[in-house]
């Protein structure tokens, strides 16, 4: 943990600059290069218009919308209940993380609370959502900066932790597991040891990717100084997750907001950084990891009895007014503004997705960055399509 | 002496026609095996999976059947490319491997040629793949092609100052450029007066032959110095737009050219032909047989680290490759060269 | 009882509730203070949530005091909603679901009503900022009249609301004045129409009706199909 000052890095922001002035006295055509829609670092279709002088960006803009499901416009036409296998596709590689904010504002709405059974499981499989995409991520950011194998340790491991997730609900990676009043199933017999065996391989993955990624100097010099967010313009552009973390901000729905779900019970950890840089969000994600790992154990050993399901009538209809939940998904916080009307479907439903706002900061962000930069730095702000454009 | 005297009866066209086979015997056999070897089965068991298991024997027949797919493959040309230069690039990287595999020796008498400015040759002709990748960047009428291309040119010039500048330590230590003349100063060398296993250069050149490893690796564009290709950000550089055949080309002359130069390393640091072993004493005609056989045990050796660098580390920026070339290998490579001028004096 | 004990959560929970309520009160009088007149109406629910509605004229000026005045320095989101309800019916039930060009449009009721903190007009535009530090969160509304569809930016403000306003203006036709860049940003620039306004149609749905409510999942402990109905009947 370096501090910004600290570091050899400086030295590049100072040649950026140097070479700007250069720029400006030989005036040379610049070169506009359209990186995607279809682009290996884009992870999807996200489209990102770059002008460039030599290989240095001038301006960048991304352009979305290749994917866009109008999930907003559909939930308005579907019951509370179905409206969960839509919003299971918005973060794919982390899906149940995604009914959960929804279901509990139904349920905020309904006044309905799930028992504790069904709190606890909800967490577990939360948590488990997050270790099936940070892992990847892990993986991904190698891959993003030349190295190969680190993503194929990531596809490997994460793999305990979908079986685990399918043998759960039956749906490795659209769950549609979480109801309104609690979730469908209680867990089958034996996952909470089998679930705790894949915990320790996870941890076992992380000590790998530290030692594959963390301590290598290239990466350290892909990844440290680069795409520096300052707290203060990442709070404006409503980063969240472990981007927000990674700028110095000690700020977790979690613990500071913790609507439904239990992990004020637990004993954690919320992981900062102060640098900002690429190298702190992969580091601060990799902490997360562990943490959730950690998390996942202890909900495992207190996990208490009863139902999983609370009494709610079979034809939902939610009363009529507004409620905002938001939870901490695995890019960041994830929130559903829902509005009712007394019907069976929702009448508005706002997703605020964690991705849309993460990726909005890059046109500031990729200024004066080198090409090979846009790569570190959209992957380790790590986004994923279905996020961006819902 | 049989192989030169079966070579003096036969007519120069038979002699030409035995060389050129083995050229390419060489140059394709190799790349086919460091392929297989390396890309198929080692990264694959790195990367804790099986690879290719079902063409033929652990899927030693996959790569067959990859070149089969190739060929079958359409060959296209962008709509705006410069079609000559677009087609000939791969040609042009394909032909620099194959004149760098003519000055490796493979035995005292199995050589191609075996000039005075051997070493010098090898050095001078590398440099002809730049101007194929250029092309290959140029003429693709890609902008992810053009910083590819570009980026690749200079890379490879900035390495080959120290890719020559470690082979200087080697030459001076030898006092030839002869690539059989090297090998036979290591194998007649001794070590500060110890003979036992003759002089492999890697032990009293070790500087230089991790200058010329690293160097090798970028000239080789292979990561860590991938950048000309640098799949997540200008998808395949100089090779985006390539398909089938020509695709093909670049492949092999990939895997062809780190084979090569793997070949060159172990002349020069590693003996070549020759075995470092206590009291091995053969006729040169078993050496002939035997030589090839020693050679490729050494290159694929060496390019299993060039590949084992290439499936576990990251990727450098353009600037920052540079600055380790000028800034540590160009001063390193020479400070070696003079401490070993000082001690080939002194000794 | 250790920490994982789930019984001593109930506690923890009141005793934030109270702590927050009071916090969400005294908000509301900063922002009211400031503002004047300008605050036509809110919503506290107690412990929960803070609903404040301006006048379309001080939205801006909410916004920089909010940021600035009061530590709501974190931007969540922006959007609009439209409550003029949609004249295609209901379009969940399969029964009553109505096709293109039917004639029961008329029988909808499109009485307007508008949600939490009242409203005057078919939109509204909403915005949520938070105070990180203590944990708080302010969703400011604002009423568009039909007549002119705009309303100021809060780009220089909050530079996160620039994406969220071409969302907003892309999907609902509401103007952002001074916004650098108002454009579409998912669809196509051509475009025509505004697909969040509740009488833009959803022509899937329009063209072959969903199944609707026939499919419902039976729910544990609900075995009995009269005991089922019978929660069914309690419920309405």
């Amino acid at each position: 943990m370096t501090a910004i000052s600290d570091r050899e890095q400086l030295s590049y922001i100072a040649a950026q600059a140097a070479d700007a002035r250069v720029n400006v006295e030989i005036e040379t055509e610049g070169m506009t290069l359209n990186i995607g829609p279809q682009h290996p670092a884009t992870h999807g279709t996200l489209r990102i218009v770059a002008k460039l002088d030599g290989e240095q960006v001038i301006a960048a803009d991304p352009i979305m919308g290749y994917m866009h499901r109008g999930y907003e416009k559909l939930a308005e036409v579907r019951t509370y209940p179905q409206v969960t296998t839509l919003i299971n596709r918005i973060d794919w590689v982390g899906s149940f993380a995604n009914e959960v904010p929804f279901i509990l504002a139904a349920e905020k709405l309904m006044d309905v609370e799930a028992p504790p059974r069904a709190a606890w499981i909800r967490t577990i499989l939360f948590e488990m959502s997050r270790i099936a995409n940070i892992s990847l991520f892990l993986g991904d950011m190698g891959l993003q900066v030349g190295a190969v194998t680190p993503a194929f340790f990531a596809f490997r491991d994460r793999e305990h932790v979908l079986n685990q997730i399918e043998a759960a609900t039956g749906g490795r990676f659209h769950p549609n597991f979480d109801r309104i009043g609690g979730i469908k199933d209680d867990l089958p017999a034996g996952w909470i040891a089998e679930t705790k065996r894949a915990m320790k391989k996870i941890r076992s993955f992380c000590d790998e990717i530290e030692g594959l990624l963390q301590g290598n100097e290239i990466f350290e010099a892909r990844c440290r100084g680069i795409g520096v967010i300052p707290a203060d313009v990442g709070l404006s552009y409503g980063l969240s997750g472990a981007n927000i973390r990674a700028s110095g901000v000690d700020w977790d729905t979690r613990r500071d907001n913790p609507c439904g779900l239990v992990h004020n019970e637990l004993d954690w950890k919320v992981w900062t950084h102060p640098d900002g840089d690429s190298f702190a969000r992969f580091w601060v994600r990799l902490q997360e990891v562990r943490e959730s790992t950690r998390m996942v154990d202890q909900l495992c050993d207190g996990l208490p009895s009863g139902p999983v399901m609370a009494k709610v009538p079979r034809i939902i209809k939610v009363p009529a007014g507004e409620a905002y939940v938001e939870t901490e998904n695995p890019l960041g916080v994830m929130g559903y503004y829902v509005v009712s009307k007394g019907d069976l479907t929702p009448y508005r439903v706002k997703i605020r997705s964690a991705s849309f706002n993460n990726i909005s900061i890059t046109p500031w962000l990729l200024k004066g960055v080198y090409v090979p930069d846009i790569v570190t730095i959209l992957g380790s702000l790590y986004f994923i399509l279905g996020d961006i454009d819902r | 002496m049989t192989d030169v005297a079966i070579l003096g009866e036969l007519a120069y066209w038979q002699q030409t026609g035995i060389r050129v086979g083995a050229g390419l015997a060489a140059v394709l056999l190799v790349a086919g095996t460091l392929v297989y070897l390396h890309l198929f089965k080692l990264v694959s068991f790195m990367q804790s999976r099986l690879g290719p298991m079902e063409a033929g024997p652990f899927g030693s027949l996959q790569l067959l059947a990859e070149v089969g797919k190739f060929l079958q493959k359409e060959d296209i040309f962008p709509r705006k490319a410069d079609r000559f230069v677009f087609a000939a690039a791969p040609f042009v990287v394909l032909m620099s491997t194959f004149l760098l595999v003519v000055v490796v020796p493979g035995g005292p008498d199995a050589w191609f040629i075996n000039s005075e400015l051997g070493i010098y040759l090898a050095m001078a002709v590398s440099s002809v793949s730049v101007i194929g990748i250029l092309m290959a960047g140029w003429g693709s009428a890609s902008k992810y092609s053009l910083l590819g291309g570009l980026r690749a040119t200079g890379q490879l010039i900035a390495y080959e100052l120290p890719l020559i500048l470690a082979v200087m330590g080697v030459v001076i230590q030898a006092e030839t450029m002869n690539m059989q003349g090297i090998v036979q100063a290591q194998a007649d060398g001794e070590i500060f007066g110890w003979g036992g296993i003759g002089n492999p250069y890697i032990l009293t050149q070790f500087v230089a032959f991790v200058i010329f490893m690293i160097a090798m690796q970028a000239e080789l564009t292979q990561t860590p110095f991938d950048m000309p290709i640098a799949e997540s950000e200008l998808v395949t550089g100089y090779m985006t737009e390539y398909s089938g055949m020509r695709f093909l080309l670049f492949f092999i002359g990939e895997f062809a050219t780190a084979g090569v130069f793997s070949a060159i390393a172990s002349v020069l640091f590693l003996g070549g032909w020759w075995a470092p072993i206590p009291g091995l004493e053969f006729d040169d005609n078993v050496w002939n047989l035997l030589g090839p056989i020693v050679m490729v045990t050494k290159v694929v050796v060496l390019t299993f680290i060039i590949f084992w660098a290439r499936f576990s580390l990251p990727r450098f920026r353009e600037d920052q490759l540079q600055q380790l070339a000028w800034k540590v290998l160009i001063p390193l490579s020479l400070a070696n060269i003079v401490v070993t001028a000082v001690l080939k004096i002194v000794f | 009882m250790s920490r994982l004990s789930s019984t001593d959560t109930p506690v923890e929970e009141e005793a934030e509730v109270v702590e927050s309520d009071e916090a969400r009160e005294a908000l509301l009088a900063k922002i009211q203070t400031e503002l004047g007149d300008a605050v036509v109406g809110s919503h506290l629910s107690p412990g929960d949530d803070l609903w404040v509605r301006v006048d379309r004229s001080a939205w801006a000026a909410a916004g920089a005091y909010l940021k600035t005045g009061l530590g709501f320095e974190y931007f969540n989101f922006l959007s609009a909603i439209d409550w003029k309800p949609s004249p295609f019916g209901r379009d969940m039930d399969a029964q009553v679901d109505l096709s293109l060009g039917h004639d029961e449009a008329s029988e909808i009721d499109m009485a307007i009503e508008q949600g939490v903190a009242g409203g005057d007009t078919r939109f509204q535009v909403f915005a949520r900022v938070n105070d990180i530090v203590n944990g708080l969160g302010v969703t400011l509304k604002a009423d568009v009249p039909d007549d002119d569809l705009s309303i100021d930016s809060w780009v220089t403000v909050y530079a996160g609301a620039n994406w969220h306003e071409r969302e907003c203006f892309e999907m609902y036709g509401i103007s952002f004045e001074g916004h650098p860049g108002l454009r579409h940003i998912y669809l196509p620039a051509g475009f025509e129409g505004n697909p969040l306004r509740k009488d833009y149609p959803l022509l899937a749905r329009r063209l072959k009706p969903w199944p609707g409510i026939v499919d419902v999942e039976q729910m544990p402990g609900d075995d009995d199909p009269a005991d089922a109905a019978e929660t069914t009947e309690a419920a309405e």
